[in-house]
């Protein structure tokens, strides 16, 4: 296996953000209340770790042991800072809903996680593929269980997609259930924490079965 | 020896401190202003939601006033109002109230008033009601808030000011009682503040 692969698969499933390390839980348990706040912050995590990742990498050689930490932090903390305020200028109605979130995004402990861990030891073309494909794994659980607890709690999907994608995606709602009368301990916080644990579980169980057929391939005698 | 390995490590995050100082002041600048712009179109829309633009033709996101005795709106903080005016004369006032008694906190309010006395309309602009319950206060979620569309003081009369499980004439909403009867009240405070203070309003 290259090494580009094996970055891939960590980033999306072996050794997911939010799955595996359990890492950006704050910000991941409180914007998912629907797929679109969820894709929302999913994107700007995303963006801030593709570009913490490579920053990282570029001064990895300049910055000494002991002073690692700190400056990775500011690296984070001075990113995070200017995308809120490029948000603020240049997509203000997005910046409305999820302002309050991006500040979130520094407490994320992924973000300095990946820098730690990864970006710092390597170059920075794998820093910033590791950067986008953790990125990407966090957004799709935040995308997934967004979904779920919208489908669950509200019976719709991709409500209020106008506020990421524009005018164009004002139509873009599907409504699932008609006269949905609304669950709605799935958009309360403690739905968070359940439809977290089910997605966790059924990766295991994913993962189980995975492994079950590979042993009974390994154990069936060969002709 | 120990000294300079201190001092090379300090500079370093010094510098990294200052060129990231730097890069976040610069962006700040060069934002700045569209930024201040954004807020003000944001106001000015959401004011224009209350009051049709043909209406009026003063700068209103910037005729604004403090207003005196902010508690009798029931708030604690200063409460901001914006005046229309058509050639110079009284058009409307639009206050930025709460309803300090949600089901879950303070309900932050656009409450707009003719100067008749008769509501131009209200908005909810922040709140942290439940959803799919209290939060059909919104209008994107429900058309529920547009029943105070041109009610006043007088119509319904004073004691009819409350939801219908109250004996009043407003309606509530489905599984939420708490959250109408907070805005109720906050709107028939901001009208009888209107009455009371509506000739230093305009001054």
């Amino acid at each position: 296996m290259s090494e580009n692969t094996v970055i891939i698969e960590n980033g999306l499933w072996k050794n997911n953000v939010a799955l595996v390390q359990l890492l950006g839980l704050c910000p991941l348990l409180a914007v998912t209340n629907s797929a679109i706040n969820g894709l929302g912050l999913g994107l700007a995590t995303l963006a801030t770790l593709v570009l913490s990742n490579t920053l990282v990498s570029l001064v990895r050689n300049l910055v000494r042991q002991e002073v690692r930490l700190p400056v990775f932090v500011l690296i984070i903390a001075c990113i995070v800072t200017t995308i809120e305020l490029v948000m603020q200028a240049w997509f203000y109605e997005l910046y409305l809903v999820l302002g309050i979130f991006i500040p979130l995004i520094v407490t994320n402990c992924s973000i300095v996680g990946r820098a730690e861990a990864f970006a710092s030891r390597n170059p920075v073309g794998p820093a910033a593929l590791d950067g986008f494909m953790m990125g990407l794994g966090f957004l799709l659980v935040l995308l997934v269980l967004g979904s779920l607890r919208e489908a669950i709690g509200a019976g719709t999907l991709f409500a209020q997609a106008e506020l990421l994608f524009g005018p164009a995606a004002e139509g873009w709602k599907l409504t699932l259930f008609n006269d949905y009368g609304g669950f709605l301990i799935a958009v309360l916080p403690p739905g968070a924490f359940f439809g977290l644990a089910l997605l966790i579980a059924g990766k295991n169980l994913i993962e189980e079965r995975f492994a079950g057929t590979a042993r009974a391939l390994a154990a069936a005698p060969a002709h | 020896m120990n000294y300079k390995q201190i001092l090379i490590s300090g500079f370093l995050l010094w510098l990294f401190a200052v060129i990231g100082v730097g890069l976040v002041a610069s962006t700040f600048v060069a934002t700045e202003d569209r930024i201040a712009e954004n807020e003000r179109q944001a106001l000015l829309k959401a004011l224009q939601e209350l009051l049709p633009p043909d209406r009026f033709d003063n700068d209103i996101a910037d005729d604004r006033i403090l207003l005196p005795h902010p508690y009798k709106l029931g708030s604690s903080e200063p409460v901001t109002a914006w005046r229309a005016r058509k050639n110079g004369d009284p058009v409307a006032v639009i206050f930025k109230t709460i309803a300090p008694e949600g089901y879950n906190g303070a309900i932050h309010l656009l409450v707009g008033i003719y100067v008749d006395g008769s509501l131009a309309g209200v908005r909810v602009i922040k709140h942290n009601e439940t959803p799919g319950l209290g939060d059909g206060i919104e209008i994107r979620k429900s058309d529920w808030i547009r029943q105070f569309d041109g009610k006043s003081l007088s119509h319904p009369p004073a004691e009819q000011w409350k939801v219908r499980r109250d004996g009043g004439a407003f309606d509530q909403m489905t599984g939420a009682t708490i959250t109408p009867r907070a805005i109720v009240k906050a709107v028939r405070n901001a009208l009888a503040y209107y009455d009371e203070h509506k000739e230093e309003l305009f001054q």
